[in-house]
């Protein structure tokens, strides 16, 4: 990049940006949309809109078969996408990158492909108190099937896991760590690095469930030296049903496969079938071929973005909302930790997340309520349901005023 | 549409403040439980049936104020009344949510009729109906627990 171009993207321009975004531009209940529901999903730039367009209206065919045109440029469609997520997360080689369609099957393949063949009766699978329920249940299934132990480090009142606790909790009987990178219900960002090289102090490998954190932060998967990562593109900017594992070539070599099909093998006979190399063992049957164009399509909005500019903006909103939310009497955040990604989950005295959402869904703005499938987090903060507004970079101080301003009626009808 | 007036109603917003027979019923002889797993939302129902009649009836449990008060209002309908009659309550308010557009038993919801607003709004229709079809199954003996999932 040279000076100049540096200059340029300094200036960081919302508005701009937000033009890239044809959803942000409509009405809801007759108020202009404002979207604070990015942790459940995001929006999707124009130029993602158009790859899955492009790709439909002048390349569809099937990959890594056929001879003809279309399914080369398919395949090198596909496969190219693949190569940007590789360089996005700076993992070492394409093989170690795995489509799936989210990062509840990334997780649930290592449940199957890992875990099943390494876990015994007595060992130990260590995940947080703040887990999204897609990071706790199939390691249960794992536990329950092989007579092993679930461990859950715990957490703090602001939302921090007890790394003392986890250090206690690490043994040689641990098999495997699963812990989030940044927290959906808290947005807590978990010192992952640490985490990782705890865990492989006593050989276990680690798998870090990365939803949250790379529309956020830059990810390196050799700054983090975890074993596997997984995460969404729907999250990313990028479509849904289609989502990434990235796992550590020794590893994903030895392991069998999750799935069979099509595509994941070498040679099929009655008597044996090889199976196909990395990745494609791991990618049975016909991918999601315009997902995987677009999430790059995605990747490469975000790169030219530049995560310098996207943090700087979402910290920043991150400090203005916790501001403007804590001086709200009968407003109280769930969630505070120092050192947090941009997740605004509160609650309120006299009404509930519930009522709150619809109150605040009338004047077009769009929050998520419940539990956000961590009910386990709200055990521990000893409260049913939040009402969360999660930020992306093309939310403004105005979404963060027009919630407060929300908030306000909120308090009207329940005093 | 109707707006957030319709829906949040003062008879509501006081039965989700001050919820009547909010309470066990200690010789409740028909309890049932319900939850909402999307949300979280959490019922029991207690009944105390006696010769057809429902003698007593409470409940307890976490949720927004549409589930509470409609809970809340449900236990003064049903109250006293023959388990036939409970039944009838329970077709009217259901139809009333769960129908937009179709005609009112006025007579038999009575106070029931400031939560019909809920039915222009889908998401929640869920929340008002969770007690309602938990006080239907403590009343049938189904023991299961009810979702309205």
């Amino acid at each position: 990049m040279t000076t100049g171009d540096r200059t340029a993207a300094a200036a960081f321009d919302v508005e701009k940006v937000r033009d890239d975004f044809p959803i942000l531009k409509q009405q809801v209940n007759g108020h202009p949309l404002v979207y604070l529901d990015n942790g459940a999903t995001s929006q999707k730039p124009q130029s993602v809109i158009d790859a899955i367009v492009r790709y439909y209206t002048t390349t569809n065919a099937n990959v890594h078969r056929g001879v003809h045109t279309l399914s080369q440029q398919a395949t090198d469609g596909y496969e190219g996408a693949r190569a940007k997520i590789r360089r996005f997360i700076n993992a070492g080689d394409d093989r170690e990158i795995i489509f799936t369609r989210n990062t509840t099957e990334g997780i649930n393949l290592v449940a199957h492909s890992y875990a099943r063949q390494h876990v015994g009766p007595g060992d130990d699978i260590i995940v947080s108190n703040m887990e999204h329920h897609s990071n706790i249940v199939p390691w249960q299934i794992v536990c329950e099937e092989k007579g092993a132990n679930l461990r859950v480090v715990p957490i703090d009142d602001t939302g921090e896991l007890l790394m003392d606790e986890y250090e206690k909790m690490l043994s040689p009987r641990t098999k495997l760590v699963s812990i989030t990178h940044v927290s959906n219900a808290l947005g807590t960002i978990l010192p992952a690095a640490q985490i990782v090289s705890m865990a492989h102090a006593y050989g276990a490998p680690v798998l870090l469930d990365g939803a949250q954190a790379v529309p956020h932060m830059p990810v390196d998967m050799q700054e983090l030296d975890c074993d596997f990562y997984a995460f969404s593109g729907h999250k990313l900017f990028g479509p849904t049903g289609i989502g990434i594992l990235y796992g550590k070539s020794d590893l994903l070599e030895a392991m069998p496969p999750f799935m069979g099909g099509g595509d994941m093998i070498k040679s099929v006979t009655f008597e044996k079938t090889i199976y196909n190399d990395l990745p494609y063992k791991f990618e049975a049957g016909t991918p999601d071929i315009a997902g995987a164009i677009a999430l790059g399509a995605a990747v490469d909005y975000v790169n030219n973005l530049g995560f310098d500019q996207i943090t700087a903006h979402e910290e920043e909103l991150l400090r203005y909302g916790t501001q403007a939310l804590t001086s709200i009497a009968g407003v109280k955040l769930i969630g505070t930790a120092p050192h947090k990604a941009g997740i605004l989950s509160f609650t309120m005295d006299n009404a509930h997340p519930h009522d709150i959402g619809t109150i605040l869904d009338e004047q077009g703005i769009a929050i998520r309520t419940g539990h956000h499938c961590a009910q386990p987090v709200m055990l521990r903060f000893q409260i049913p349901a939040t009402a969360r507004a999660s930020l992306a970079f093309y939310n403004t101080k105005e979404d963060i005023d027009a919630l407060v301003k929300g908030i306000d009626r909120v308090l009207e009808v329940f005093g | 549409m109707p707006g957030l007036n319709d829906l949040y109603q003062e008879i509501l917003l006081e039965h989700n403040s001050k919820p009547r027979n909010f309470r066990e019923v200690e010789e409740a002889n028909k309890t049932s439980e319900g939850y909402n797993p999307l949300c979280g939302d959490q019922v029991t129902i207690y009944l105390k049936v006696i010769d057809g009649l429902i003698d007593d009836v409470g409940f307890q449990g976490s949720g927004c104020a549409i589930s509470r008060a409609s809970a809340s209002m449900m236990t003064q309908s049903i109250k006293g009344q023959s388990v036939e009659k409970a039944q009838e309550i329970f077709d009217a308010f259901h139809d009333m949510i769960t129908e937009p557009g179709a005609e009112l038993d006025y007579d038999t919801l009575g106070d029931l009729e400031t939560l019909s607003g809920v039915n222009a709004y889908p998401t929640r229709i869920k929340c008002a109906v969770l007690a309602w079809h938990t006080m239907k199954a403590a009343l049938t003996g189904d023991a299961d627990a009810i979702t309205t999932e």
